[in-house]
């Protein structure tokens, strides 16, 4: 269902108004944070988006040549901070790449439980702000609902809501609380029927597919032209997932789990659930698939989760703790990027041998999913604008480091 | 009342002027109250919407003081007028569009001659009166110097003048049938059972209540037509520099309007002041309303219409808060390619259905 134009695309106006600039954010209700767009517009259609960042920058990465790997670990979590568990992850990762350090079994999949209910957070966020870009506020409400619990989840967990530094270089901080795995699939059993309530909601609803489907079409191309990654990047139907196609040290931890990689074949998404129908509106790569290939991703986390419980109640040994706070790091360099939920993550750590890193460097997902903006912007009318924004699901914490 | 104060007073002036005001004052009650009840029935829909329970404390149970004190609030608010504002008229634009809304009440009935200005044109008046009201809109916008509140302006132009066509095609057409503007003849032209009200006088009427209910929810600029506020486009769109008391007059104007709309269309096809089923004329209350008997008649049908009213409002606030709004090209589209198109063949529809099957104009 490849086409080389948007299905409904605003041309050929034969009165044209005088050009004018707008600014759009940083104080906007619809950019996701302090992103600052400037638009330049005629009338109500925009001919020229430039977006600005810089307005959340906090020197991460020079913050994390100054401390040990563990230190620098808080910091992480305000990077992505809508899935701190995955950032948490990456980092942790990268370092024990460059230590040459696999963790337990256990700890393997305590670590898939936790980010992947991460992922099912913060791609419930992703789909209740863009019910209320497109001007929808219960959707918002109802996602926001089943991320409090997911929150309560992670606070039993560790004792924080949003910035948890929970899964640490070497293991996590702390083995799960008793009780905690029943709960955890009590919440997936309720979760489950929301999830149809939320396609009831959106997915399904006429204005919502007039809205989103056929605006703001990412080609395939493009997206790997531009570094598009995560749902951005798969709602183009391009079939790739550092989960399956990343670096050893990271696709070891989804070994022996069962698991689709959610894109879309030919306009057209695997039924193993009883998923809404895909819109005759529908163009691949546009915002409505970048929006349903994450309410889809959300159901294949589910499965994760439920396998990992399993896996974890029946491994043997004991969950892996933190490293040293100050152990030397071996000379080197190492650079992983894991699968977080908006994209790509990239962590660099070179070490020239004492405990404290040489360099840090972080690859943000949203830095290059923002990238495509002024092309998916072009021709728009104003509405679109936030409504696209949306759906690259940006947060700026981690574009701006 | 006019005719009691005469006596009182001996010539005539002065007992209109203070049957006048005392009708002003009776309607600005009503006007506030209604607006007071929407922002609480508004809170409570969209809580109870969203899986949360809205104000539950503010004066006891049910938060019912929570208008009030929303009021009370923004009266403390910092006046804000920014730099680049066009000053007077930036003061003036919330009551232009709010002296607009309430003048709709006074030729709105409430019951079988409970109206304050019985106009013989009455549906005319209100179609006509209820254009104005985008005037404020307009002059706030613009005099507010910025570009969101220019875009919500302009937006709201092109929207609400648009949809006063389709609109006004839909209520020419029970007034076709009754031949007749004055709304409380529209109305009691429906007495008796509910298959008297015109959504079920023919397949026509009933497809052209629809197309009122879209055009009106639109021309209130309500969810999923409130594009001149549009907060996720426009920050709140022409309301963005506006703050404290003038915000209020807006906000009032828009619930006073939604539940004009909404008792208009009720008055228009679903028999306004009467019941689904006539109790006031089975138990002998009907007649005139200068008797005991009629009074009481008639505040049965008060209520009826209180009703009526109430529910097409929170039919309002139930799409507003279930469905994600419309972008302007499908909000013209809409209105140019389906209501007004739709509207007029509707009224063609109607037009031969009474020549065919009720001999003529009326019944």
């Amino acid at each position: 269902m490849m086409s080389d134009r948007p299905a409904s695309e605003i041309v050929d106006f034969d009165v044209h108004t005088d050009e004018m600039l707008i600014n759009m954010g940083p104080q906007h209700p619809s950019t996701h944070g302090v992103l600052r767009v400037a638009l330049r517009t005629d009338g109500e259609v925009v001919t020229e988006v430039t977006p600005h960042i810089g307005y959340l920058h906090r020197s991460a990465e020079k913050i994390g040549e100054n401390l040990t790997p563990r230190q620098f670990l808080p910091y992480t979590d305000r990077l992505d901070y809508l899935a701190g568990m995955n950032m948490n992850l990456g980092w942790a990762l990268c370092v024990e790449k460059l230590l040459g350090q696999r963790v337990s079994e256990k700890t393997r999949h305590l670590r898939i439980i936790i980010t992947e209910l991460s992922r099912i957070a913060s791609h419930l966020v992703a789909a209740g702000c863009y019910g209320l870009d497109l001007g929808s506020f219960t959707p918002f409400m109802w996602t926001f609902r089943e991320r409090e619990k997911i929150l309560n989840l992670f606070e039993e967990v560790c004792g924080a809501r949003l910035t948890y530094s929970y899964i640490t270089v070497g293991g996590v901080t702390a083995d799960l609380p008793s009780g905690w795995l029943g709960r955890c699939e009590a919440f997936l059993d309720q979760f489950e029927p929301v999830i149809d309530d939320l396609h009831a909601l959106l997915t399904n609803n006429a204005i919502f597919i007039h809205r989103t489907a056929g605006i703001g079409v990412l080609e395939p191309a493009m997206a790997i032209d531009y570094g598009c990654t995560g749902p951005v990047l798969r709602g183009s139907g391009v079939d790739w997932d550092l989960r399956r196609d990343g670096e050893p040290i990271f696709t070891d931890m989804y070994e022996g789990y069962t698991w689709r990689v959610i894109a879309s074949t030919g306009g057209q998404y695997p039924q193993d659930h009883p998923y809404p129908p895909v819109p005759p509106e529908a163009v691949l790569g546009d915002s409505w698939h970048r929006y349903f290939v994450r309410m889809l991703e959300v159901v294949q986390s589910m499965y994760l989760i439920r396998q990992a419980m399993e896996k974890y109640s029946r491994a043997g040994g004991v969950v892996d703790g933190p490293a040293q706070v100050k152990a030397k790091l071996p000379k080197g360099e190492a650079y992983l990027e894991t699968e977080a939920p908006k994209g790509q993550m990239g962590f660099m750590i070179i070490s020239d041998g004492t405990p404290v890193p040489w360099r840090v460097r972080i690859r943000s997902s949203s830095f290059c999913n923002l990238s495509v903006l002024p092309e998916l912007c072009r021709g728009v009318l104003v509405a679109d604008v936030p409504s696209i924004v949306g759906s690259l699901d940006l947060v700026l914490g981690e574009i701006d480091r | 009342m006019t005719e009691l104060l005469t006596y009182f007073l001996g010539p005539i002036w002065p007992a209109y002027t203070i049957a006048a005001l005392v009708q002003c004052a009776l309607l600005l009650v009503v006007a506030l109250c209604s607006a007071a009840v929407f922002i609480w029935l508004e809170r409570k829909v969209s809580a109870r919407i969203q899986d949360r329970l809205g104000p539950t404390r503010v004066g006891g149970r049910f938060g019912w003081l929570q208008p009030p004190a929303d009021g009370l609030k923004l009266l403390c608010k910092e006046d804000i007028i920014p730099a680049a504002a066009d000053r007077p008229l930036f003061r003036v634009a919330p009551y232009v569009s709010f002296c607009a809304t309430f003048c709709l009440f006074l030729a709105l009935p409430f019951a079988n001659g409970w109206v304050a200005l019985q106009l013989n044109a009455g549906a005319f008046f209100l179609l006509a009166v209820a254009g104005l009201e985008v005037f404020g809109v307009i002059l706030g916008g613009y005099a507010s110097g910025s570009k969101w509140s220019l875009y919500g302006a302009m937006r709201e132009a092109a929207q609400v003048v648009s949809y006063e066509i389709p609109l006004g095609l839909c209520v020419v057409i029970p007034v076709l049938i009754t031949g007749s503007m004055d709304l409380v003849e529209i109305g009691n032209r429906q007495a008796g059972w509910f298959y008297h009200w015109y959504i079920f006088h023919d397949p026509f009427m009933f497809c052209t209540f629809w197309i009122y209910a879209t055009c009106a929810v639109a021309s209130t600029n309500r969810a999923p037509f409130d594009l001149p506020e549009a907060e996720s486009e426009l920050v709140a769109g022409f309301l963005t520099e506006y703050s404290g008391f003038r915000w209020v007059i807006f906000f009032m104007a828009e619930y006073a309007a939604m539940f004009v709309v909404s008792g208009l269309g009720s008055v228009l096809f679903l028999g306004g002041w009467n019941g689904p089923i006539p109790v006031a004329s089975l138990v002998g209350l009907s007649g005139d309303p200068s008797t005991v008997a009629g009074w009481l008649g008639n505040l049965l049908g008060l209520a009826n219409f209180i009703f009526k009213a109430v529910f097409g409002v929170t039919c309002m606030i139930w799409l507003r808060w279930t469905l994600p709004r419309l972008r302007i090209d499908q909000v013209m589209t809409t209105c140019l390619k389906y209501c007004v198109p739709l509207a007029s063949i509707m009224l063609a529809g109607a037009m031969l259905w009474t020549f065919l099957f009720s001999g003529g104009v009326g019944r």
